[in-house]
C-alpha cells in the first residue's frame, strides 16, 4: 500500500474507451469474421451476392435469437439446455393447433406461450427446488422432446395457413428478411437490458458473486427466474419461426440446436463460468457461425464433416477467452 | 521452564519429564503484520497443554508453523532434543506431528480405511494397495481407541462430525504420531460428544503422546489441560501448571495489554430508541434474543466465535428466517424477508466474510459501491452511470480509499481497501441502522484506525451502529454498551463505563464472575 497523503481523488477510469475496446475480445471477433467473409469470397464466386448474403443469414438468425437470452443466463452462472426440446414441444403444439383449425394469430401466441411456459418451468424447478440448472434442464431436454414423440410419434404436422409463412419465409424490404430484422432488433433490446439497465447489472453481480449479491439486496432467485423464462420465451419465438419456414413439424426438428446456441455464446466471450460477457460479442459470434456454415455449405462439405467442424469450434472458443484474458492481465496489471 | 520430575499429587505419577517438542525465539511476520515474537512453547510426552490466546494473538500461526505450512523467519524447533526444520506439511507429517482442525480436513468421498492409510496404504506383492490388510489394521486401530462403532468401509461424508475427528485421531496413531495438535476440536461438537472427545484425550495421553490443546473454552481447559502457555498480540506472556493457575489469573495474561491503538474520542448525543428487537427465535442458532438500540449508539457484540451473533444480526437484515420473535424499526414492526426487505428499510449487514459475502469480485469498484444503491442510481431502471460514480467517488474519498481508479477491479485491492469498499457500499444506501459485523478482522492498523475514526464519524451524524466483534480492544474502545452472547442467548448487557475486559471474557466464557 502507498501512503499518499489523504484526502486524494480517484479518477473515474485510466484507460481510455477506444483503448479498451481496440483491445477487447469483440474487437478479435471482427478481425476473424471480415478474414472468414474474405476467404469465402474468395472461395466461391457464388457469395459476394446480395440474395446469397441474405440466405446465409437464415443459418443463424433463429439460435441467435435464443443465444441473446442465454447469453444472460449464463453470465448469471445457469445455463438451459433444453431449449432445443423446447422448440420441438412448442412446434408440436401450434401443429395440433393446426390439426384444429386454428389461424395465424393463435399459432404464434401458441409457440411464444408454451416457450415461456417451458422456461417457467426450468426456472422454478431451478430457483425454488435448488437444483443445479445443467441437471434440470438435460431432464426437461428429454421431458419436452420425447411429449412430442409421443404425440407425434413418426407422423408430421403439415397444412399451416399461408399466411403463417411470413414468419420464416418473408422479407420486410428488398433482401432483408423478417427474421434477420427480428434478431436485430431483439439484439438491441437485449443490449440495452444487459449493459445499459440495474438489472443487467444484477445479472453480472449474480455472476460474479451470488452471495455477496444476495447480502447486497439483489434478489437472485427472481433475477433467474426471469432469465429462464426469457430463454424459454426465445425458444419460443424461434419455435415459430422454424415452424414456419419449414412449414411442417416432425419431433426431430431442431435436433442438436442447443450446443450451437452455446457455442455462438461462448465464442462470443460469454464466460462459461459466469459472470462475464457482452452482447455486441455474440451478435458478432453469431454472424461468424453463419459465415462459417454457409461458406463450408458452399464448398459442399458433408453436414457430418461440419458437426466435426462446430465440436472443434466449440472447444477452441472456450480455451481461446481464457487464454486471452490471461494476456489482457499481464498487459494491464 | 521446570523440567525436573514434579509429581503429580492424583496419581504419583512423574508429571514432567524431559519436552518431546521445543520451539525457542519463534518469529513470523507477514507484509505489515507481525504475527509472532520471539514466541516458545514446549510439549511433554503424555500431557496436555493448552494454548490459550484471544483471536489474532498468534496461536493459527503458531499451528501452521508446527505443521510445515508456514515457515519461521527465526527461533529453532526440536524434537526430542534435536533440531529439525519442517520445510512442508509432508515433512511435519514424517516427524509425527499431526493436527486435528476444528472442521476436520479429510476427505469426504473416501472410506473411513482409506482415510486412516491415504499416502501410506499397505501394498501387496505386486505394488497395489491391499484392501484386506487395510481394512484389517482400521479396524484394529479404531478397536484401539475405543471407537469400535465406526464402520472402516463407511464413507466419511456419512459420519459425524465428532466420528470425523476419531477418524483423524486414527489417522495419527496409525502413522505413529508422538505430537498431536487439536486446533479447536470441541468448536462444532454436542456436549455429549465432547465428553467422548475427552476420553480419547485421555487416551492419547495414557499412550505417551504431546498433545496441544487449543480452545476458548475455560472449563474444557481446566478439565483435560496439564500446562498452560498465554499468547497475547503474538507474544508469549505467561506458561505453567494449570492446577497452579487460578481463572482470573490466566484471563488477566490474555487480555492485560498495553493500549496500542488510541480510539477516536467522539460525543454523539445518545438519543431515543431506532430500534428493538424481542423475543426473537430461530430453530438452532439462538433463543429469545431481545435489546434496544439508541440513536447515535454503538452497541458492541461480545461472544466466542458460535455463540450465534452473526446469526442474529443476519435474522434482523433478513438474510435468514427467524422462527418468532419482533423487530421494530422507529416505531413500525418490520419482518424482513430479505436482505432487499432490510435495506428498503433502513438496516444494513456488513458481513464479516468479506471475500465470500462483502465484494464481488471481478466487478469494478464504482459497480460494487452501487450494486445496493442501484434504485436510487438507476432511473425507472436504466442505469446514470454519472450517478453511480459520483456516489462512489464521495463514499471512497471520505474512507481514504487507496485505488488507482474507480474502474478497477477489486479483486486487485488490499484487504483492508477490500473492507473499505465493504463498508462504502453499504453506507451509500443510507441507512438508519448500519451492523458491522468483525468490521477489522484481519486489516491492517492503519485501515483500522480509518474504520474506527469512520465509525465515530457515522454515530455523530445520528447513525446508530451494532457493532460485532471478538476483539476486546475494540470491543472496549468503541462501544457505548455491550451486548454479551453466549451460546444462542444473551448473557448479559453492559453499560461501557468502568467495565474492563476480564468481567467480558468471564461472562462470554459462562464463568461466574
Amino acid at each position: 500500500m502507498t501512503d499518499t497523503p489523504a484526502p486524494r481523488h480517484i479518477p473515474d477510469r485510466l484507460d481510455t474507451p477506444l483503448n479498451s475496446a481496440i483491445y477487447s475480445w469483440e474487437a478479435l471477433l471482427v478481425a476473424v469474421a471480415v478474414a472468414i467473409f474474405a476467404v469465402n469470397s474468395f472461395a466461391s464466386p457464388y457469395f459476394l451476392d446480395a440474395w446469397s448474403l441474405s440466405d446465409l443469414t437464415f443459418n443463424f438468425t433463429e439460435k441467435a435469437l435464443i443465444a441473446l437470452a442465454m447469453a444472460l443466463l449464463i453470465i448469471s452462472g445457469e445455463i438451459d439446455l433444453s431449449v432445443a426440446a423446447i422448440i420441438a414441444l412448442a412446434s408440436t403444439m401450434m401443429g395440433m393447433a393446426v390439426q384444429a383449425g386454428a389461424g395465424t394469430p393463435v399459432l404464434v401466441a401458441i409457440g411464444i406461450l408454451v416457450g415461456l411456459g417451458c422456461g417457467a418451468f426450468n426456472g422454478l424447478l431451478v430457483t425454488r427446488l435448488g437444483l443445479p440448472s445443467i441437471v434440470v434442464t438435460i431432464g426437461t431436454m428429454s421431458l419436452f422432446r420425447g411429449i412430442a414423440f409421443i404425440v407425434l410419434g413418426d407422423q408430421a404436422y403439415k397444412g399451416h395457413p399461408s399466411s403463417f409463412a411470413f414468419f420464416g419465409q418473408g422479407y420486410v424490404w428488398w433482401v432483408v428478411s423478417f427474421e434477420l430484422t427480428l434478431f436485430l432488433v431483439a439484439a438491441v433490446i437485449y443490449w440495452f437490458l444487459l449493459h445499459r439497465t440495474s438489472f443487467g447489472r444484477r445479472v453480472f453481480a449474480i455472476g460474479n458473486n451470488p452471495v455477496a449479491a444476495q447480502f447486497s439486496g439483489v434478489r437472485v432467485g427472481r433475477i433467474k427466474f426471469i432469465l429462464f423464462c426469457l430463454t424459454g420465451l426465445m425458444a419460443g419465438i424461434a419455435s415459430v419461426l422454424i415452424t414456419s419456414r419449414l412449414g411442417s413439424t416432425r419431433p426431430s426438428i431442431a435436433q442438436g440446436y442447443e450446443l450451437e446456441v452455446i457455442t455462438m455464446v461462448v465464442l462470443g466471450g460469454v464466460s462459461i463460468l459466469g459472470g462475464a460477457g457482452s452482447i455486441v460479442g455474440v451478435v458478432l459470434a453469431a454472424f461468424i457461425m453463419g459465415l462459417v456454415t454457409f461458406g463450408l455449405g458452399l464448398l459442399n462439405v458433408p453436414g457430418i464433416v461440419m458437426s466435426i467442424f462446430i465440436g472443434l469450434l466449440l472447444i477452441i472458443v472456450i480455451a481461446l477467452p481464457i487464454v486471452w484474458r490471461r494476456v489482457r492481465r499481464e498487459r494491464f496489471t | 521452564m521446570d523440567t525436573t520430575a514434579q509429581l503429580d499429587p492424583t496419581t504419583e505419577q512423574p508429571l514432567a519429564a524431559a519436552p518431546r517438542l521445543t520451539l525457542a525465539g519463534i518469529s513470523k511476520s507477514f507484509p505489515g503484520v507481525r504475527a509472532l515474537h520471539d514466541v516458545s512453547l514446549s510439549l511433554y510426552p503424555g500431557q496436555v497443554t493448552a494454548l490459550i490466546g484471544e483471536n489474532g494473538a498468534g496461536k493459527s500461526t503458531l499451528v501452521k508453523i508446527m505443521t510445515g505450512i508456514y515457515q519461521p523467519d527465526t527461533g529453532t524447533i526440536s524434537i526430542d532434543g534435536q533440531a529439525v526444520t519442517l520445510p512442508s506439511a509432508h515433512a511435519a507429517f514424517g516427524h509425527g506431528i499431526t493436527a486435528i482442525h476444528q472442521e476436520t480436513v479429510l476427505f469426504d468421498d473416501l472410506t473411513v480405511a482409506e482415510n486412516i492409510f491415504l499416502g501410506h496404504a499397505p501394498r501387496s506383492r505386486f505394488g497395489t494397495i491391499d484392501w484386506r490388510t487395510m481394512r484389517k489394521n482400521a479396524r484394529e486401530v479404531l478397536d484401539t481407541m475405543g471407537a469400535g462403532h465406526i464402520d472402516a468401509d463407511a464413507r466419511l461424508r456419512d459420519l459425524g462430525i465428532a466420528n470425523k475427528h476419531l477418524v483423524a485421531v486414527a489417522r495419527a496413531m496409525s502413522i505413529d504420531a508422538q505430537i498431536v495438535i487439536m486446533d479447536e476440536p470441541t468448536a462444532a461438537l454436542s456436549l455429549k460428544e465432547i465428553e467422548e472427545l475427552f476420553l480419547l484425550v485421555e487416551f492419547l495421553k495414557s499412550e505417551g503422546k504431546a498433545i496441544l490443546f487449543i480452545s476458548h473454552k475455560f472449563d474444557e481447559i481446566y478439565r483435560i489441560a496439564d500446562r498452560y502457555t498465554v499468547f497475547r498480540d503474538g507474544e508469549m506472556v505467561g506458561e505453567g501448571l494449570i492446577r497452579d493457575a487460578g481463572q482470573s489469573q490466566i484471563v488477566r495474561m490474555m487480555v492485560g495489554r498495553a493500549v496500542d491503538h488510541i480510539f477516536p474520542q467522539r460525543k454523539a448525543e445518545i438519543g431515543a430508541p431506532v430500534l428493538a428487537v424481542s423475543g426473537l427465535s430461530h430453530p438452532t442458532e439462538f433463543d429469545d434474543i431481545g435489546f434496544e438500540l439508541h440513536r447515535g449508539e454503538i452497541l458492541g457484540f461480545y461472544g466466542l466465535v458460535g455463540a450465534g451473533r452473526s446469526e442474529v444480526m443476519q435474522a434482523i437484515s433478513g438474510i435468514t428466517r427467524t422462527s418468532s420473535g419482533t423487530i421494530t424499526l422507529e416505531g413500525k414492526s418490520i419482518m424482513p424477508k430479505s436482505a432487499a426487505d432490510s435495506i428498503d428499510a433502513g438496516i444494513v449487514y456488513v458481513p464479516e466474510e468479506r471475500g465470500k459475502q462483502g465484494v464481488v469480485i471481478g466487478l469494478p469498484i464504482f459497480q460494487n459501491i452501487s450494486l445496493p444503491s442501484l434504485k436510487r442510481t438507476s432511473k425507472s431502471g436504466v442505469l446514470q452511470l454519472a450517478e453511480e460514480f459520483a456516489l462512489a467517488r464521495a463514499y471512497t474519498e471520505r474512507l481514504d480509499l487507496r485505488a488507482a481508479s474507480l474502474s478497477q477491479d477489486v479483486g486487485t485491492l488490499s484487504g483492508g481497501n477490500q473492507q473499505k469498499i465493504v463498508i462504502a457500499k453499504w453506507l451509500a444506501t443510507a441507512p438508519k441502522v448500519i451492523i458491522l459485523d468483525e468490521p477489522t478482522k484481519g486489516i491492517d492498523i492503519g485501515s483500522k484506525a480509518a474504520v474506527h475514526g469512520f465509525m465515530a464519524e457515522l454515530v455523530a451524524q445520528g447513525l446508530s451502529v451494532i457493532m460485532v466483534s471478538s476483539e476486546l480492544p475494540e470491543i472496549l474502545g468503541m462501544s457505548d454498551r455491550v451486548v454479551v452472547m453466549r451460546e444462542g442467548r444473551i448473557a448479559s448487557i453492559y453499560d461501557n463505563k468502568g467495565l474492563d475486559a476480564e468481567t467480558l471474557v468471564k461472562t462470554a466464557a459462562g464463568i461466574a464472575a
